[in-house]
């Protein structure tokens, strides 16, 4: 099968619109919520996810003959929990202001619901370069929302974007507020709920 | 050879074993290669931590380590607490070790003070582990509530610490405002740094004992000797 084949190709671009995993599916919110209060973290969180979600696909993928029916589950979430380890060292040793601002999030990317899912429902019944791609798009989805949700969160409720300071001195003295309320999980799960409809008011396309 | 039963019980605990004891090498090998590399980020951490407790922010990587090593003299750890005097323009500043309790977590810090008829707070930087974002994380992240604490008197006649964060500000020479809506974390701030500023110039003294009297000859020192081992500081 090529490359990039229309089956592929289809297995790529899936989650980014139609089985969207946290529009179309509406899993792993929780970190959605808890990550996005500045951009940066949400950022890395959203490659971090990504990377961990492809890996792991294409290694299960591999051993998925050798994987015993009754241990399948307690194998996939080795495996996961092995990769988020590593991940999670390799931050703290290149980019450790960042692993400090992630502390325990990284480690709860084990329990997204958004790996676990894409294990069963995908990896364990496809070849490693399919599982790979479908992994890197449902990671990709994943970030993309990180990343909106974060931009409006540090935007509105700070006045940066990535720490740098956007909105003028000059709005503060004329009596404009952050909006404290942004900084809060729940106003990331209002957004979250409005990202939702926009993406199903105008993008998502029933099969 | 017949196909492998994966479902027979002695694949699946060989399985297992295997998988297993592959992570374990895996894991092991990867934290043994990181750890020199996260180790160098932990001790900058510190010395970036301790150069924003001296308000020298905004340095990064080998400039904050050789602006350390040409501001901080000596170190020193008594009562489990660390002490590092330093010496800025010539003039001494002592920064004392926090160690307390916030709303969800540990928060830390360090608080430096220098003599100006008596020991002020010459700066603060205040860190926590997991305060609430926007709320008791203001700590960390409000420079401007950290630099409240700048030239603050720090004991009273009885050498008791008077430093404190409070609701209602009513001696601003000692007193800080608490971040609004953060009470409780603020409130561990307070505890904590009457905990660990209590002894801090006996301590002080005890350790850097050389420097404290050499500044004495040159200009004020951060503490003078105690005379008594119960006065804090004279």
């Amino acid at each position: 099968m090529a490359l990039f084949s229309k089956q592929n190709k289809e297995v790529f671009l899936n989650p980014l619109n139609i089985d969207h995993p946290i529009l179309g599916q509406v899993l792993g919110i929780c970190s959605a919520l808890a990550v996005t209060a500045q951009l940066k973290p949400a950022i890395v969180m959203g490659l971090a996810v990504t990377v961990i979600t492809a890996f792991s696909n294409v290694i299960i993928s591999i051993i998925r003959n050798t994987i015993p029916n009754r241990i399948r589950i307690v194998v996939q979430l080795v495996v996961v929990a092995a990769l988020v380890t590593i991940v999670s060292q390799i931050l703290k040793a290149f980019a450790y202001d960042v692993s400090v601002q992630l502390s325990v999030y990284v480690g709860l990317i084990i329990t997204n619901c958004i790996l676990m899912g894409r294990l069963e429902a995908f990896a364990m019944m496809n070849k490693p370069w399919p599982s790979f791609l479908d992994g890197l798009g449902n990671g990709l989805g994943y970030a993309m929302i990180l990343v909106i949700v974060g931009a409006v969160r540090e935007l509105l409720g700070r006045g940066s974007l990535l720490g740098i300071q956007l909105v003028p001195d000059v709005c503060y003295d004329w009596g404009y507020v952050n909006n404290g309320m942004m900084t809060m999980p729940a106003m990331a799960l209002i957004l979250v709920g409005c990202v939702i409809w926009v993406h199903r008011a105008y993008f998502y396309k029933e099969k | 050879m017949a196909k492998l039963n994966t479902n027979s019980n002695a694949y699946i605990i060989i399985y297992s074993a295997v998988l297993v004891v592959i992570v374990a090498f895996l894991l092991a090998f990867v934290y043994q290669a990181l750890k020199p590399m996260q180790d160098e980020n932990v001790e900058l951490d510190r010395q970036k931590q301790i150069l924003y407790s001296l308000n020298i922010r905004n340095l990064d990587g080998d400039e904050a380590r050789a602006k350390y090593k040409e501001v901080v003299k000596a170190e020193g750890e008594k009562d489990g607490r660390k002490y590092y005097m330093c010496s800025i323009d010539g003039e001494n500043v002592l920064v004392v070790q926090l160690k307390g309790m916030g709303l969800w977590g540990g928060i830390s810090g360090y608080l430096s003070l220098h003599n100006q008829q008596a020991p002020t707070v010459y700066g603060a930087y205040f860190n926590h582990e997991s305060e609430t974002a926007g709320l008791g994380a203001e700590i960390k992240d409000s420079r401007a509530w950290q630099e409240q604490f700048v030239g603050k008197r720090i004991y009273d006649d009885n050498y008791e610490v008077v430093l404190s964060v409070v609701k209602k500000v009513d001696d601003p020479t000692t007193q800080v405002d608490v971040v609004t809506g953060a009470t409780l974390t603020s409130n561990g701030v307070d505890a904590m740094i009457k905990e660990c500023l209590q002894n801090a110039c006996t301590n002080a003294f005890s350790l850097f004992a050389d420097i404290m009297k050499q500044g004495a000859q040159e200009q004020a020192p951060v503490c003078t000797a105690p005379a008594d081992s119960t006065a804090a500081c004279q």
